[in-house]
């Protein structure tokens, strides 16, 4: 039991060491001595694998501009640190951040804006994609670098053993799953999982939603709106009739769920391929991709789910290299390439989208050869999505307040749900201090 | 280095030693210990303000909160609805590690038990698994999909508990910490009994003693020291969990991301980003189990002193 002690106390220690890494501020001048004399020395926050040996690309050809990258946990942790680095003035000069974080690093002050740096690069992008960087104002905050469009993942042979066709609506969607509940009780179309806030997020933005806008001094929080109300419902409507699955998405039972047919469909983003492989391997060869069910035919729109940008920070002293750097590996087709093979990314550049790096499809989908033929054309279509200054704490009420409602099983609960989303979001930003309209 | 002369700076050397020995120690303490408390403290006390959409430079000010932070800490239904869940936990976790601990100390402290060393190697064992992979192993038995206990449940026609839910993840929770923490605490007590001098067991058998009279007229009462330290050390790290919750709650809709205190801190320090209330609920964790610990103490120190006049 002490030993329960110790790692506690240990986490309890990390929390208090964290906040002495912020005393560890000052005055720091290690950087300004080669300021003038020999190459500028950047040193670049990333977890994408293999990005060292894309910078090293970038390093042979610029002698003068020299790229230190150094691996970093993704997701929530690097925020952190990064937020950290920028108060102690010890930050990077680079750092890979999602799109979701933009705005929470923007507001603590560690983003450089680099506007008058990337000018011209902006239509190289998807608007949906590029107008993330900029949090829709007149700053550019990043440039996009891999993107996850949303699409419709399903079990081929099992829809043809079933008679199901591929769903081009959400209407037909709800039907699908109820006729394959009719015709094997003991299976689910698919389950709605509380612990990824990340895919809501992005079926939400296609129905249109705009989660955090801001009007003069003013953060707007439109969590609750309509389109996101319609996704709930939705959602909670078929948790509730039990048309699918509640449980949540990346444990051992939904692997196995996947793996064996228990669940025969998975809406999820253009990186798909790389899970199943991990997740369902036995299946391999039996999944295609289709656009997502739309909420009215005909309609043409898709989420984003994941995805990053790369970023220079505010405590940059050659924010001018930097921003080349980043420009060179978000739109230099040899960059991109190497991306695409090392990194393993689905590029956010548009071009690169349809280039020769991307010409063969995922091994796991080597029955649909015209997967990333496909996924470019889906990826033209991303909505814009609204980020805010607490995301983070959006996403953790979304899998706390969702969760209950998943247990639930009732419309009810997932409405409920969706307000209690909102109203921790407001609270948290008028607790911070922001101005907020509630 | 010139001799010092004798006399009066000698003495001065002799009383100051004391304090050179000290030093290092007394260092250490205030640069890892003290000031990182103190530093957590200080900024309890703080709070940011923002001016607008917090866009753009010194839009972010740290600025004096008072008792703010600790007010919100203290009416906080989250923080108060997590420090209940853990008390029910360590309600199911104390007693009955305690209780199996003393138990296989007692079985193998006892004359007549063979394979004594594999035993006490068995018992131990999980306590060498890191809590984390703890976590993750018991996760897998008690996911009903893969698991083979609801398999085998199945098989039976048997009804099957959802154990990561509910009422049942308490139990699911606990037994997690009582398998891995059940060795240790065992050794702890065996090692008191193995200390006990082999006289008084002879005179009691010789008074007619039986092993059970002797386990519980002799054997236990002299080991309640050692009963009192594994007590402490259950509590403090009762108050203090966090992996096993923190594993287990990707798996289940059925952990909040504040489940125990702990991870409220966490949650509020690295997901919220806001360090300042994330420090004022752990002084409160902090000052609420040094509260707990020394009331306990001073309650079982009130009772050996009275035991040993007696």
């Amino acid at each position: 039991m002490p030993q329960l002690t110790r790692r506690s106390l240990a986490a309890a220690t990390a929390v208090l060491l964290g906040a002495t890494a912020l005393t560890a501020c000052g005055s720091d001048s290690d950087d300004e001595a080669d300021a003038g004399s020999g190459p500028v020395k950047l040193t670049y926050w990333a977890w994408a694998p293999g990005m060292d040996k894309v910078a090293a690309l970038w390093n042979a050809k610029h002698p003068d501009i020299q790229v230190t990258v150094q691996k970093q946990a993704s997701g929530d942790d690097l925020v952190t640190k990064i937020i950290t680095a920028a108060k102690a003035r010890k930050g990077p000069d680079l750092v890979q951040a999602e799109y979701q974080a933009l705005p929470t690093l923007v507001t603590n002050d560690a983003l450089a804006d680099i506007g008058p740096e990337v000018q011209g690069v902006e239509k190289k992008f998807a608007p949906g994609v590029w107008q993330q960087t900029t949090l829709g104002g007149d700053a550019v905050y990043a440039l996009p670098q891999d993107s996850g469009p949303l699409m419709f993942f399903y079990r081929e042979d099992l829809f043809k053993e079933y008679g199901l066709t591929v769903p081009t609506t959400w209407d037909a969607f709800a039907e699908t799953a109820r006729a394959l509940k009719k015709k094997a009780p003991k299976k689910s179309l698919t389950t709605f999982s509380a612990n990824d806030a990340g895919l809501f997020a992005g079926l939400s933005q296609q129905a249109g939603a705009r989660w955090w806008t801001f009007e003069g001094d003013t953060w707007k929080v439109g969590i609750d709106d309509a389109a996101t109300k319609k996704v709930t419902d939705f959602w909670g409507g078929l948790v509730a009739e039990g048309a699918i699955d509640n449980q949540p998405m990346y444990t051992p039972a939904w692997n196995k769920a996947l793996d064996t047919g228990e669940q025969i469909a998975w809406v999820s983003a253009v990186w798909a391929p790389g899970t199943l492989t991990t997740a369902a391997p036995a299946t391999k060869g039996k999944w295609a991709m289709a656009p997502l069910p739309q909420w009215t035919e005909g309609e043409n729109a898709t989420g984003s789910w994941g995805g990053s940008s790369t970023a220079v920070t505010s405590d940059s002293k050659h924010k001018e290299a930097a921003a080349k750097f980043a420009v060179w590996l978000n739109t230099d087709p040899e960059a991109l390439a190497a991306l695409v093979k090392e990194s393993g990314i689905y590029p956010a550049a548009t071009a690169a989208q349809t280039s020769g790096a991307l010409a063969k499809a995922p091994d796991y989908f080597a029955n649909q050869p015209d997967f990333y033929t496909k996924a470019a054309e889906i990826a033209k279509t991303t909505a814009p999505a609204a980020w805010g200054p607490n995301v983070n704490v959006a996403y953790t009420a979304f899998k706390d307040e969702f969760g209950k409602a998943a247990k639930a099983r009732t419309a009810a609960a997932f409405a409920k749900a969706l307000t209690a989303v909102r109203d921790t979001t407001v609270d948290d930003l008028d607790k911070q201090g922001f101005e907020v309209a509630k | 280095m010139t001799q010092p002369p004798k006399g009066a700076r000698r003495s001065y050397g002799v009383k100051a030693a004391p304090y050179g020995f000290l030093l290092p120690a007394a260092v250490l303490f205030a640069l890892f210990f003290a000031l990182p408390i103190g530093y957590a403290v200080w900024l309890s006390f703080h709070k940011v303000e923002i001016k607008g959409l917090g866009l753009g430079k010194g839009a972010r000010s740290e600025v004096w909160a008072g008792l703010e932070n600790y007010a919100s800490a203290l009416t906080d239904s989250e923080f108060l609805a997590s420090a209940l869940r853990v008390l029910g936990y360590g309600a199911i976790v104390v007693p009955v590690m305690l209780g199996l601990a003393l138990l296989f100390a007692l079985l193998l402290d006892s004359e007549r038990v063979r394979g004594r060393s594999f035993a006490r190697l068995a018992i131990f064992l999980p306590y060498a698994v890191p809590g984390v992979i703890a976590a993750v192993l018991w996760g897998f038995l008690y996911l009903p999909d893969v698991s083979p206990f609801h398999y085998l449940l199945e098989k039976a026609g048997l009804p099957q508990p959802d154990l990561m839910d509910g009422g049942p993840l308490y139990l699911a929770m606990s037994n997690i910490a009582v398998w891995g923490g059940t060795g240790f605490n065992m050794i702890v007590i065996y090692t008191a009994l193995r200390a006990l001098p082999a006289e008084v067991y002879e005179a009691a058998k010789l008074d007619g003693c039986s092993e059970l009279q002797i386990a519980l007229r002799i054997k236990i009462p002299m080991v309640v020291p050692s009963l009192v330290l594994t007590f402490f050390f259950s509590i403090i790290a009762t108050l203090q969990v966090f992996n096993e919750p923190m594993t287990l709650k990707p798996l289940t809709n059925g952990i909040p991301s504040t489940w125990s205190p702990l991870m409220k801190v966490y949650n509020d320090a690295f997901t919220g980003g806001n360090i300042h209330a994330a420090s004022a609920t752990a002084v409160v964790l902090a000052l609420a189990t040094f509260a707990l610990s020394f009331a306990l103490l001073r309650i079982s120190n009130r009772r050996t002193t009275q035991g040993a006049s007696r």
